[in-house]
Formats: structure tokens, C-alpha cells, sequence
């Protein structure tokens, strides 16, 4: 039997395959569909396998290091910018090691399509020292879970799967094999392995350096990682990840007769490279994301002109690779078709028709006018397009909770009005201690809370406190008068204008929560009644 | 055989449910499948599109390389321009002619339809016209499906067996409606092969 998987959706399949009994995720694009998919999936119910949307990345790191703990397999899934926010339990994780298998999926975003940044996860790997698996294609996705945990047991480290943006929304037949059955709870043999206090800690850390030679050899022997001949050595091609896939796109039905490597896990295989290094004239490394190998074969200080690739323009520098990219780099024309006529313009994303946080913009710009423009903060989610026209309402966006802790550093710096606007699920992502320092120091910012109890960019996730945002932000230390609800639409306009006023008028810590369902949530639960 | 597809719209118009339709007609014609998704930030009302790959032989990339796409499929038209550098010499492009007008700077209908009539080999449809006759526009994109189905190469059987496939769980209704849009798309480029 066949099934037809995205990328993201084969790693889901892998890990219930292989007997994971927890999955650990916050959603971000493009990783979203691993949770989603075992949430969906009636077989995982009745295995009863774990599959709630975690608070943020590091709680949902930090728990599925206790998963691991109590000897069970678990995974633990999240976008490249949500490692950063997990960044302090992974670095640990490995040095503590593990018990249970423990595989993180992380899934980059090259070219930015939904991301601030396109950060290469695989440095992450690199800087913590733990093996990365890196797939070509769906179906590598799926083996390479089992082949994760295998590695993770054997070595008691933590083993990173990445993914990019093409693989993770990319469907393609999967051939699955017979499920493994769940681990028992087994505690770790060692009752200090995970206290890192120095003195263990340094043990530890010595435990991993000792493992590298071993995770290398890994690499060598990978049934992921190949070197084919090829008597044509002019140039050598050393592929990464999904760029495999071009470089054989590109040959196609012609003769690929130079020798190629194929990287799919890390360390990278020395003996491999080596070989390929020594007996090529030119090698042209192709990979996802930064130059990461590029850099590393190039060597510091001398220049070696042998190695091609993003550095030296062979490739571009940035964005995600393609077949056309690869064509080029690889000496072969790119037949383009018709230009794009110039009467077609740019349709960026917008707010959905109906959507509260249109009518909280239209609010919070009336008032905003009256002070001149400039002093908005906001962060990552729905509520991001009202920097777009025809709102132009907010002037930043840098990280999930970054709306409220700017605000607080520009009101400290004595600008007013410093205001924020934070939705739901990203206030308790990240934002609850930063406000929680802003009722401290007393400082004098007005936080909007765009409330549409769900997690709205990546579909409709369940949001971590739904219905609980006032308690929260009282019990926080928000004064009772200055936490408002209102209703973000059209009909309530002036009355809503007038309260947004006020609290802006007022030199302490005031919440108002604009409160109204996401209309496409609305929708679904519509659609669904019939 | 292979055929390479790119559907083309805007977030929310279901393009999705169009390539889930081809790709169920091309695995239960055996065939190998690749199909890449716009999901995230472009859904909420955005340029979306999806490259579909079919063929006897096994596909490398999940990406269409330029000039190698044997079909735009669009369910827009300002949409359906957007991708020609990807569209093959002898190619199809088969669009829609409902705009979703969205942005401000939309343009004029008749410039659109100009730069759709100059590729040489073109389909314009008004499906949204032609779901409305059957029932409900919001079976428009089936009706530019079936509008393509001449091009894809596959019978037009297997994708009567897609719709009922993938709206299985939606009811006899609404697989019955879809199939009237397929056969309605389908009449009106099949006159012009």
C-alpha cells in the first residue's frame, strides 16, 4: 500500500510507524502539518499517542525531553525560527543526551515565503554536535524517523531531521512498513545523566565530544549518504538534501558521468568528501539554505578555487534552490517561456473579509492619527498584514512577544504613545513575561490584544488560553480598570476609538482586549453544522 | 508520459482541491505523482499556485523547471499570466475569466484578456457563469478543471473517479454538482481539440 504524503506529513507517519508515544509542537510554518497529521489520524488516538499543540517551542522541547526521560520514544516539531526560541533546552538536550529515542524536526524556510528569516538549521546541528538528517524526497522522510530513532538509542543523543519550505508541502507516494510498538517506561540508567551540574555537566559534555568520531562514521556508512563514479571528473557535484533531486532533474535522460555525492546526514562523511575533493578538478556544492558545506570545503584563510556554490556566485547567495538554479550552475541552458506581462501586479496576503482585527486597525489608527504616526509594535501573526496597505498601522515586526517588550523599551526611552498589538496565541507564546516586566517597572504602554482565540496564520490551531487572556493579565499584575474588552466591529467604531484613547492617556500598563472569533474559524464551525 | 501542471489562483479558491483531483485520477491510472503547495502566509488571500508533476517514469524535482509546464491551470485571470515563464512553447493556458479583485491597482479587464489571447494555444472560460447555471459558483473551479482535462493526458474517467474520491465524505450531493462542473468545463474546451 501507497499513501500520498507531504513532506511534513511523512515524518508524522514515520514517528507513529516507529512507535513514538508523544509529538511536541507549536505551529509555524512549514512544520504545522507534522502535528496536525497525528492529530487527525485515528490510529493515534487509539494508540493513544500525545498530540497537543504546546504553549511555545521550548516547553514543547523541554517536555518531549521528559518523554525521553521516562524511556519512550517521542518527537518534537518546529519552524526554523521556533528552534531559536527552544535554542536553551536543544543546546542542553545535548549534553544531557537522551533515553527514549528523541528525534527534533525542524522545518527551514528558504526564500522567507512565511518567515523573517531563512536561517539553515543545520548549523544548529552543527553547533550542538548531534546528528542532522537531511531528505531528499517524502519517502527518505518517512525511513529516515526510524532511522533517527535508531541512531538517537544507539548514541543516546538527540538526532535533528530538517526539512525545508518544498519537502515539508510537497506530495508524494510513501511506502510504509509494519508499525513498531510503543516503549515502555524505563528510567535512565544513570540517575545524574540529565543534572548538568558542572561537575556532571563537563562529563557529559566530554561524553559527546567522545561520541563524534562515532556519529561521523554514521555518516559514512549512511544508507542515506552515496558517492556514485563518474569517469568525467572536471567537475564533481556534491548534493545536499532536496538538491539531489535538481541535479538529477537537470541530466534528466542525459548521461550523469561525473561523480556525485549525495549528503543526507551529518557530520559529513569525511572519507567521502576527501575522496571526491581529491579526484575532482572543480566541485559545485549544492545545498538548501546557507553554505554550509561550501564554507567548511573552503577552508579559511586560503581561498581554495576549486570549491563552487553560493559564495562565489556560481549560485545565488540567498533563497531556495530550483531546477533553473541548478541548471545554470551545472553549465545547461534554461529554456524560459513567455515573459510575465507587465499589466499583472503584486497580490500580497490580506486580512480576510470579516475579520476583527480589520475593524481593531480602523479603531487604533483613528487615535494613532491624532498623535502622529510611528509608535506601534507588533509581532508575528495575522495581525502582521495590517502593516500592509491599506492599514500601514504597525512599525515592527521582529519575533513572537517582541510587540510588547518594544514597546516597553521605546516607552522607557520616554516615547508616547508606545503602543502594542499582540494576538492570543503569541501573547502566550512569548509575550506574558514581557508584560509581566512592563507591570514592574510601571512603564507606560497600551497592549492590544487581537483575541480571535485561535492560532490564525497556520489554520486554525487550538491557542493555549483561549477565554483566559483577562485573568491572565490580572494576575500578571494589570490593574482591573486598565484591562478593556472590546468588541472589534464596525457598529461599536467611536466607542471603541474612545477606549483605546483613554488608555492611551493613561501612563501605566493598560490591556485592551479586542475580542472577536476568527472569521475563518467561524466559518468552519458553520460549515461543519451543514 | 509526462505532464507538468501549474494551478494558479488566489489563496482560498480551492486550487488545492483541483490538484488533489488530478492526483488521485493520476495514481489510480498508475502513475507517479509530485505536487507542491503554497500553504501559510499567501493563503489569507495571496498569489497561490501548485506544481503538479505526472509520470510513467519516476520525478526527480517537486519543483516545474521554466518553459517545461505542458499546462497553466487558472482559476483566476490576472493569475493565469503570472506563471508563463514557465509555460512550454506548444503549452495550454486555461483560465478563468471571474476576477478576484482584491487589490486596488487591479487592471482593466481588456488588457488582461489581450496578454491571455496572445498565447498561442489558450483556453478563456467563464466558469463561474457556467457553475452558477449548474448550481452554485462555488463550483467554478471544477469547471475549469474539466476545461483542462483534454491537456493532462489522462481519461476522462479517471476523473470522474478523482471527484468522487477526494468528496467522498461531503455526500452524494456535492460529488453529483462537482461532477456537472467537470462535464460542463469539459464540453467547452472539448469542442476546441
Amino acid at each position: 500500500m501507497k499513501l500520498m504524503l507531504l513532506g511534513d506529513e511523512a515524518v508524522a507517519r514515520g514517528g507513529m510507524d516507529a512507535g513514538i508515544s508523544g509529538i511536541y509542537a507549536y505551529p509555524g510554518t512549514p512544520s504545522t502539518e507534522i502535528m496536525e497529521y497525528v492529530q487527525n489520524s485515528e490510529t493515534a488516538s487509539e494508540n493513544n499517542i500525545f498530540c497537543e499543540w504546546s504553549a511555545n517551542e521550548k516547553t514543547a522541547m523541554e517536555a518531549a525531553l521528559g518523554m525521553s526521560f521516562a524511556g519512550k520514544r517521542t518527537m518534537v516539531c518546529m519552524k526554523h525560527v521556533g528552534l531559536n526560541v527552544a535554542a536553551d533546552a536543544f543546546m542542553n538536550s545535548a549534553i544531557t543526551g537522551v533515553n527514549g529515542g528523541f528525534l527534533i524536526a525542524v522545518a527551514d524556510d528558504p526564500s522567507m515565503h512565511s518567515s523573517q528569516n531563512e536561517q539553515d538549521s543545520r548549523y544548529y546541528g552543527k553547533f550542538a554536535m548531534i546528528p542532522v538528517l537531511e531528505p531528499a524526497n517524502q519517502q527518505e522522510a518517512y525511513d529516515m524517523v526510524f532511522h533517527g530513532f535508531r541512531l538517537s538509542e544507539k548514541y543516546k543523543v538527540p538526532v535533528m531531521l530538517r526539512l525545508t519550505t518544498r519537502l515539508s508541502h510537497s506530495r508524494s507516494a510513501v511506502k510504509p512498513v509494519k508499525p513498531i510498538d510503543q516503549k515502555k517506561i524505563l528510567l535512565p540508567s544513570d540517575p545524574r545523566q540529565f543534572i548538568l551540574l558542572p561537575a556532571i555537566a563537563r562529563q557529559r559534555y566530554r561524553v559527546l565530544l567522545n561520541s563524534q568520531r562515532d556519529f561521523e562514521s554514521e555518516s559514512e556508512n549512511s544508507p542515506f549518504n552515496s558517492l556514485s563514479e563518474g569517469s568525467d571528473k572536471s567537475t564533481g557535484f556534491i548534493a545536499c538534501g532536496l538538491a539531489y533531486n535538481y541535479l538529477m532533474e537537470v541530466f534528466g535522460e542525459k548521461k550523469l558521468d561525473h561523480p556525485v555525492l549525495k549528503i543526507s546526514q551529518y557530520p559529513l562523511p569525511r572519507h567521502l568528501v576527501e575522496k571526491i575533493k581529491n579526484e575532482c578538478a572543480k566541485l559545485l556544492i549544492l545545498e538548501e539554505g546557507y553554505p554550509l558545506v561550501e564554507e567548511m570545503l573552503r577552508g579559511y584563510p586560503v581561498y581554495d578555487h576549486k570549491i563552487t556554490g553560493r559564495l562565489d556566485g556560481t549560485l545565488p547567495r540567498d533563497g531556495e534552490l530550483n531546477p533553473d538554479h541548478v541548471a545554470r550552475a551545472a553549465g545547461f541552458s534554461v529554456k524560459e517561456g513567455l515573459q510575465v506581462p507587465s499589466v499583472v501586479k503584486n497580490r500580497p496576503p490580506s486580512l480576510c473579509k470579516g475579520c476583527g482585527h480589520i475593524d481593531m486597525y480602523n479603531a487604533l489608527n483613528v487615535v494613532i492619527d491624532s498623535f502622529g504616526a510611528g509608535s506601534v509594535f507588533s509581532d508575528i501573526g495575522c495581525y502582521t498584514l495590517g502593516a500592509l496597505e491599506p492599514f500601514n498601522a504597525i512599525n515592527s515586526c521582529v519575533d513572537m512577544g517582541a510587540s510588547i517588550t518594544m514597546a516597553k523599551g521605546a516607552a522607557d526611552a520616554g516615547l508616547h504613545p508606545s503602543v502594542c498589538v499582540i494576538g492570543d496565541s503569541t501573547f502566550t507564546h512569548s509575550g506574558m513575561t514581557g508584560l509581566l516586566d512592563a507591570v514592574n517597572d510601571k512603564s507606560p504602554i497600551t497592549v492590544i490584544i487581537a483575541d480571535n482565540a485561535t492560532t490564525g496564520m497556520t489554520g486554525g490551531q487550538a491557542s493555549a488560553a483561549t477565554g483566559r487572556i483577562e485573568n491572565i493579565c490580572a494576575g500578571i499584575g494589570v490593574e482591573h480598570d486598565h484591562i478593556r474588552i472590546i468588541d472589534p466591529l464596525k457598529k461599536h467604531h467611536f466607542e471603541n476609538v474612545a477606549v483605546i484613547k483613554e488608555e492611551i492617556e493613561y501612563k501605566g500598563v493598560s490591556v485592551i482586549i479586542a475580542r472577536r472569533e476568527c472569521i475563518q474559524a467561524v466559518m468552519k464551525k458553520k460549515k461543519a453544522a451543514g | 508520459m509526462k505532464t507538468n501542471i501549474i494551478i494558479a489562483g488566489v489563496g482560498g479558491q480551492g486550487i488545492l482541491s483541483i490538484a488533489a483531483c488530478i492526483g488521485m485520477a493520476a495514481i489510480n491510472s498508475g502513475m507517479y505523482l509530485k505536487q507542491s503547495e503554497v500553504h501559510g502566509m499567501s493563503q489569507r488571500g495571496g498569489a497561490v499556485l501548485s506544481n503538479l508533476r505526472l509520470s510513467d517514469t519516476e520525478i526527480s524535482s517537486d519543483l516545474i523547471p521554466l518553459g517545461q509546464a505542458g499546462i497553466i491551470i487558472s482559476v483566476e485571470p490576472m493569475e493565469s499570466l503570472r506563471y508563463l515563464p514557465w509555460l512550454a512553447e506548444d503549452g495550454w493556458l486555461v483560465t478563468n475569466t471571474t476576477p478576484v479583485k482584491n487589490i486596488s491597482n487591479y487592471p482593466e479587464m481588456e488588457e488582461l484578456l489581450a496578454e491571455i489571447k496572445a498565447v498561442r494555444n489558450h483556453v478563456v472560460i467563464d466558469a463561474d457563469e457556467i457553475a452558477r447555471k449548474i448550481g452554485s459558483s462555488r463550483y467554478s473551479n471544477m469547471v475549469v478543471l474539466g476545461a483542462a482535462v483534454p491537456f493532462i493526458g489522462l481519461e476522462y474517467r479517471s476523473f470522474e473517479d478523482g471527484i468522487a474520491g477526494i468528496f467522498e465524505k461531503k455526500g452524494r450531493d456535492v460529488i453529483e454538482m462537482n461532477l456537472q462542473a467537470l462535464k460542463a468545463g469539459y464540453k467547452v474546451s472539448g469542442k476546441m481539440v
